[in-house]
């Protein structure tokens, strides 16, 4: 539990401001707070925050992300703990409210405190809806290990770590609706495979009819997830841990974990034990006050008002500005009369938009439907009396912010109504933009507006990117993000700067990867000035896109490639990594991180006569000098007497190893002479990013090979597992497995084979942890190992070919390439230097 | 590096820097000139440009930058300045840029202030 300031709710003597107490530290209650800040409301209140969750708050609707592994949980927090800080909030984290004294105006919490009120909001939110199923506990009362709800991040990160251990192949997920299928498609990520179980007849069926479920069915079943529909799951099996559910009227399927996602119910415990009016939820006005407490708010997915119980954030957003309207005194007047609903989401990889009803319910209705499943497209729209009251598409999002905006408001409709469905021959999707109103939110996560966009464009900050930084739209969930490029290129008027990263290999030349490859092949384009000169637009040079093509070009040509040197970023040309000072850090190669008292000895000579100021084990296990001037490194070199590490290239860094079978006593294959091999094979060939590899010994991974860009793990009777797309950097993610072979040999043709095709396939800059789920292991696997487009002897002709150009840069320190190759650029005045230890 | 100097009242100071030779087509070579640093570099058609040689955000080494037509990129952070200017386009503070060219026994020419 942490409290972050010693003060509790006590006045501080000469405070004479209200005391304003939030109950939930959620999207709901942080929201509030910050709409109360932005009235001025510090001024009048001191505010104390108690979370039930240990954390600051985080955006609930990226926990999927997180599943998935896209997004890491740091990333998803919205306020971080200097927020409150600085906003002089006293916030209770992991700290649950128990009671109300709504006379005393007192907050009882489990932490033993009492915290007296002038206002009070509750916002406690809604928990996972655990269903009576037998054997969802154990007697002890806890969740059966290997079960899950699906609603907090200690829910998401308890599952990535469960799937994520060995021998977890299965999960069943209860629920199809939308967080459902989110944790199905996200465990997927984890190699896990994954069959979801719902009890309705269709899927998403609160959000859409049959026909439409339909062809979300086919969608999320060509993902591989199999798909249970009016399904009834009776019992959870396995005694100590899932090993399976039972259902009705279907057979029993195997499983090593359960995600429960069979929907919500609201938090209404310490109001309903506070004597509080609840109903289905904590019942609220058209203030957000709860009726005949003058004193006490609700708001979030805990409240019902008129009836409707909201379980998304758009309405809550709404409730928030209302509350803070007369918490604040800022607009006595506000009042909140209902949201109607429009969700526009990307549900496992297929766009969802819903709104209003899902089918007619009068003779009177008209109903327009389309419906194309082979492509997972489907779109129904229900209109009365010349008004759209509901709506559902699937798969094409283009005419979504359109219809929400004639939902909302009720438009007048085209005569035609196939119109409402597709853009015919008119200026295609820039009219449905042209047509929302300024006041209109494009980005729901962040509230911004299309006035708010177009301003910015019109201010002159005319890309996509450029945008998005400026008004933060699309960058909470990034469901929004078509619209809000859409809403650019509309206020730019066709003046929009594409993001050329976007699509072309390099900013420089406008091609995408495999278009740019055929042109440098079929123009014998040898040299990225030949580059340039045939293909960027005028010949001009590119400083941004140099680097890329310098890559590309010696992947393609290997010994043929004709080697400009200014093409190279200064790492490359002077063979090691530029550091803040302008100093260079040297790693020699160390083969699978084994190394000898020769090498020692003549390391940390070469570090006394050159005043190496750091000295520093890699997590590569190598050995890195810090601080060696441009100047130095040559004579550097030559008294290592040792080849390059590449410790400083796009390319093939190292191969990371553990004892192996030799001296460990747990050890099943020789995991040093494998990676040693691998690392001699394999040494210095550029990549589009860097290729960190790893091999481990036996499955306790001592080599972490599981968040590899290439891993090897030896497991019992002989066999080698290869796992590709791993990283434990800025991002996090566990590898897939590409294959399990049977020798040595085969896993070295098989990483090779992996290193080419991500070589030739990637994006610059773009690493396998992005590269691998982006084509998918499944055609990894058909390409790679079944050889299932016919690739295999090319793709190793090609490695083999870079294999052979192989050459130690560190052989320049005797024949300098370019004139003052080694000359100093430093900057003669002080600068920041690294701090010496 | 070793200066030689003109005297020019009208126009600031000529330093004759050495060779062209000495930068490598493409590439940049810093020099200390007058108790200045100035990074020149030799672009793709043959021509010259000489500019101030420590980046204005975080110190680093213009003349080991990547260069075009129109601007070198700091390898630090990737801050951009116009050749021609020193003007940053990517929002650093300006560089200072100098007159420069070759004599006619491809010297370099650089002039100060």
């Amino acid at each position: 539990m942490t409290a972050l300031a010693s003060r509790s709710g006590r006045s501080t003597p000469g405070d004479t401001r209200r005391r304003l107490v939030v109950i939930g530290n959620g999207m709901a209650g942080a929201r509030a707070v910050e709409e109360i800040l932005a009235r001025g409301g510090a001024v009048q209140h001191r505010i104390t925050m108690f979370g039930d969750e240990p954390y600051g708050n985080y955006n609930r609707i990226m926990l999927s992300h997180v599943l998935s592994g896209e997004e890491d949980a740091g990333g998803i927090f919205l306020n971080s703990l200097d927020w409150y800080r600085e906003n002089d909030i006293t916030l209770h984290a992991g700290v649950r409210v128990d009671k109300i004294d709504r006379f005393a105006k007192l907050v009882f919490s489990d932490d033993g405190r009492a915290t007296p009120y002038d206002v009070l909001i509750i916002a406690t939110g809604s928990r996972s809806f655990m269903p009576p199923v037998e054997g969802l506990y154990t007697p002890g009362g806890r969740l059966l290990p290997g079960v899950f709800a699906f609603r907090t991040i200690d829910d998401t990160r308890g599952m990535v770590s469960y799937a994520q251990q060995d021998h977890r192949r299965r999960a069943v997920v209860i629920g199809g609706g939308l967080l459902g299928l989110e944790a199905a498609r996200g465990l997927q990520s984890h190699g896990v495979d994954v069959d979801v179980v719902h009890s309705g007849g269709h899927l998403m069926n609160a959000q859409m009819g049959p026909d439409g479920g339909a062809v979300l069915r086919r969608s999320v079943e060509a993902l591989g997830i199999r798909v249970h529909t009016s399904s009834r799951t009776t019992a959870i099996l396995g005694g100590d841990r899932v090993r399976g559910v039972q259902l009705r009227d279907a057979p029993d399927i195997e499983c090593d974990m359960v995600v429960v996602a069979a929907g919500i119910r609201p938090n209404v415990e310490v109001a309903v034990t506070s004597g509080l009016p609840v109903e289905r939820a904590i019942v609220v006005d058209d203030h957000m006050r709860v009726p005949d407490e003058d004193e006490i708010y609700a708001v979030g997915e805990c409240v019902q008002h008129r009836g409707e119980v909201y379980g998304l954030v758009a309405p809550l957003w709404e409730q928030a500005a209302v509350l803070a309207d007369h918490v604040t005194g800022a607009n006595p007047k506000a009042t909140y009369l209902g949201s109607r609903t429009a969700t526009k989401l990307k549900v496992a990889g297929v766009d969802v938009a819903s709104m209003g009803l899902q089918a007619p319910e009068r003779d009177t209705d008209e109903h327009v439907v389309f419906s194309e499943p082979s492509r997972g497209v489907f779109k129904s729209i229900v209109i009365r009396d010349s008004k759209i009251v509901g709506a559902t598409l699937l798969g094409d999002s283009r005419k979504v912010a359109y219809l929400t905006q004639a939902f909302d408001r009720g438009l007048p409709l085209p005569e035609e109504r196939v119109s409402l469905l597709f853009d015919l021959g008119g200026p295609g999707e820039e009219a449905g933009v042209a047509e929302l109103d300024g006041d209109a939110q494009v980005c729901n996560c962040n509230g911004v507006s299309k006035q708010a966009i177009t301003d910015t464009v019109r201010g002159g900050c005319t890309t996509l990117s450029g945008v998005m930084d400026a008004t933060r739209a699309g960058k909470g969930c990034g469901s929004c993000k078509l619209l809000v490029r859409q809403v650019v290129e509309w206020a730019a008027d066709g003046a929009v700067e594409e993001d050329p990263a976007a699509a072309y290999y390099v900013p420089g030349v406008p091609l995408e990867k495999a278009a740019l490859m055929t042109a440098i092949r079929e123009q014998g384009l040898r040299s990225v000035s030949a580059v340039f000169a045939a293909l960027a637009p005028g010949g001009a040079e590119d400083a941004k896109s140099k680097m890329g093509l310098a890559s590309l070009l010696k992947m393609m040509w290997a010994g043929e490639y004709i080697d400009e040197r200014d093409a190279r970023f200064v790492n490359d040309r002077v063979h090691a990594n530029i550091q803040r000072d302008g100093t260079f850090s040297v790693v020699p190669q160390m083969k699978g991180g084994v190394t000898s008292p020769e090498q020692l000895r003549r390391i940390a000579d070469v570090a006394d006569k050159y005043n190496i100021p750091m000295v520093k084990l890699t997590g590569g296990q190598r050995i890195d000098l810090l601080g060696v001037p441009k100047e130095d490194l040559p004579r550097v070199w030559a008294d290592l007497d040792m080849p390059s590490g590449y410790a400083y290239g796009k390319s093939f860094r190292t191969v990371k190893t553990c004892v192996g079978q030799e001296f460990c006593r747990f050890g099943t294959g020789d995991s040093t002479k494998l990676g040693i091999e691998i690392e001699s094979r394999f040494q210095g060939i550029e990549s589009p990013a860097k290729l960190k590899l790893a091999v481990s010994g036996c499955p306790r991974n001592c080599a972490e090979s599981l968040v590899k860009d290439v891993g090897v793990v030896a497991v019992d009777g002989g066999r080698w597992e290869i796992y590709v797309g791993g990283a434990a950097g800025a991002h996090i993610r566990k590898g897939d497995l590409l294959a399990t072979v049977d020798d040595p040999e085969t896993v070295k043709l098989l990483a090779g084979r992996f290193m080419q095709y991500y070589r030739e396939r990637a994006n610059w800059l773009e690493r396998t942890y992005s590269f691998v789920p982006r084509v998918g292991i499944e055609h990894l696997r058909a390409v790679i190992v079944d050889d299932a487009e016919g690739l295999a002897a090319q793709l190793d002709a090609a490695m083999q070919e870079s294999v052979d150009a192989y050459v130690d840069p560190w052989a320049e320190r005797n024949d300098p390439f370019t004139p003052g190759q080694f000359r100093t650029s430093l900057p003669l005045e002080v600068l920041p230097q690294v701090p010496v230890r | 590096m070793r200066t030689e100097l003109f005297s020019d009242p009208q126009a600031g100071r000529l330093h004759v820097l050495g060779p062209v030779d000495q930068i490598p087509v493409g590439e940049g070579r810093a020099y200390g000139v007058a108790g200045e640093q100035v990074a020149v570099f030799r672009l793709r058609d043959g021509s010259l440009r000489a500019m101030s040689a420590v980046c204005p955000h975080k110190g680093g080494p213009i003349a080991d930058g990547t260069i075009d037509r129109t601007v070198v990129v700091c390898p630090l952070h990737q801050h951009a300045f116009e050749l021609e200017t020193g003007c940053s386009t990517t929002g650093a503070g300006p560089l200072r840029s100098y007159p420069v060219f070759a004599d006619e026994s491809q010297n370099i020419i650089v002039r100060l202030p």
